[in-house]
């Protein structure tokens, strides 16, 4: 999967799923405080990155992702990997 | 001791998704049963069901605020926007007021089974997603709208088998009185899936007259075989009187009796004895008369030994007085967790409209119920100042409610 299809999945269940919108969907925008990702859709996150890559993301992992630009190359590295 | 009132109505049912759909049913007697060939295809002895079709809230609650809401608290939710709007109640007044929450609720099955068989599936607990849990406990309705409508009151689930919504009033109606309380949203939710009644269905009490799922619900009825299980959501909102003047709210009636008792008995078959005990507290609490009760909404499910013992124990308070009495289940069929407070509720409707819904599929009495004054057509022009409403449920827990006029 190229790295564009990969961000444009993320993209999509960012919208379907988080109800984000399209223009919130900058690579600077911090999860947390921005896009406002709480404690309780990290779990969500675990869930619909294995339906949608096949890998399972370990909770110590989100840690270190900040931005949503952590959050694609994350998911790059290991949907690629996988 | 503080009057206790009702300012707000809202119901989300299987004849009806507000009040007035839900009272054109009423006088009409029309019937919410149908048959769910899903249930026959997972091996259930009887696919009668009520049917109602789950709403869409997406758009109307934030997706965090949806996952965590089981069915009935889809149905609860739509319920209490209702009777919030009714008794001039919004967001900005709960915010500054401790209004509390009192729900009935005694299952949330389908995200039980839905859990486990991921898990047994995934063999990985954190692929399970984070709303499971608030969804599978029993306090998920008073859990999510607790947090939905940011309530600061009393915040509690009452667990009472098919006696649920009533006892919840009940309670409600005991804290308002003595004080401690000013507004509480009071109501019963009712889960309408398979899975969480593939159980009840194997005690064989559900009726199986599958070719005719509107004739199947005939509490009373010399032929009846056996309830129907159905529900969605009934919520009251119920403050003291003062608190009601002075918001200048709808004053729709007042509860002035709360009866229940134990049965101390076997955990499914009721008796006659403790079914009165409840009728005589509740009319001991009012302060009044027998003669005095305009209408029974009776407990009544369609099984052969509930009715036949309900209307024993109808009699033997109500012989003389024989006020009008019929099931509304009938036409809802069974809303166990829910009915006691739908059951207010249409009761309500009723006494406001001045009619009494008809027990539809009455044909024939028994024994007992021939003695009784059952309406089996929609008795209209009939004047209701005082009714009263009975619930029962497994464990031999019974509750009864006496609302009034005002």
């Amino acid at each position: 999967m190229e790295n564009q299809e990969i961000i444009a999945k993320v993209n999509d269940f960012l919208i379907d799923e988080f109800e984000l919108e399209e223009e919130q969907l900058i690579p600077t925008a911090n999860l947390k405080e921005t896009l406002e990702i709480d404690s309780l859709d990290y779990v969500d996150l675990v869930v619909i990155i294995e339906k949608n890559f096949g890998f399972k993301v370990k909770g110590e992992d989100f840690a270190n992702i900040k931005t949503l630009q952590d959050f694609y190359e994350y998911i790059i590295k290991h949907a690629k990997s996988n | 001791m503080n009057r206790v009132v009702i300012t707000g109505m809202g119901v989300y049912s299987t004849i009806g998704k507000n009040i007035e759909e839900v009272k054109n049913s009423l006088y009409t007697g029309r019937s919410g049963i149908g048959f769910d060939p899903e249930r026959k295809e997972m091996g259930f002895r009887s696919a009668l069901t009520g049917i109602i079709e789950r709403p869409n809230l997406k758009g109307e609650l934030k997706r965090r605020q949806r996952v965590g809401l089981a069915e009935e608290g889809e149905y609860a939710y739509i319920a209490t926007i209702e009777a919030l709007k009714q008794a001039k109640i919004d967001q900005d007044f709960l915010d500054k007021t401790d209004v509390g929450i009192l729900y009935g609720n005694d299952s949330s099955a389908k995200s039980v089974v839905e859990s486990y068989d991921l898990l047994k599936e995934k063999k990985d607990t954190t692929l399970l997603g984070s709303g499971a849990i608030f969804q599978s406990m029993n306090s998920t309705i008073t859990m999510n709208l607790s947090t939905i409508f940011r309530l600061k009151g009393i915040n509690l689930t009452v667990s009472a088998a098919c006696a649920s919504g009533s006892h919840a009033i009940g309670m409600g109606y005991y804290l308002i009185r003595s004080g401690l309380q000013d507004i509480i949203i009071c109501g019963g939710g009712q889960e309408v899936n398979y899975h969480s009644m593939g159980s009840f269905d194997g005690l064989s009490a559900f009726s199986v007259r599958e070719s005719e799922p509107e004739k199947a619900c005939r509490p009373f009825d010399r032929d009846r075989d056996g309830l129907v299980p159905s529900g969605g959501a009934a919520t009251l909102i119920i403050e003291s009187y003062e608190s009601a003047i002075k918001r200048g709210a709808p004053i729709l009636a007042e509860v002035i009796g709360y009866g229940f008792s134990s049965n101390g008995d076997h955990i499914s078959v009721p008796n006659i004895e403790g079914p009165a005990k409840s009728l005589e507290m509740a009319l001991k609490d009012a302060s009044i008369q027998a003669s005095q009760i305009d209408y029974i909404n009776a407990h009544a499910t369609s099984t052969p030994v509930g009715d036949l013992n309900e209307a024993q124990a109808i009699d033997k308070i109500f012989g003389i007085a024989k006020p009008w009495v019929s099931s509304t289940k009938s036409m809802t069929g069974h809303e166990m967790w829910m009915g006691g407070a739908s059951e207010v509720i249409y009761s309500m409707l009723m006494m406001q409209d001045s009619f009494v819904a008809p027990n539809i599929n009455f044909e024939n009495p028994d024994e007992h119920s021939a003695k009784l004054k059952i309406a089996a057509e929609t008795i209209k022009n009939h004047n209701i100042d005082i009714f009263l409403s009975n619930s029962f449920g497994f464990g031999g827990t019974n509750s009864t409610l006496i609302v009034k006029k005002i």
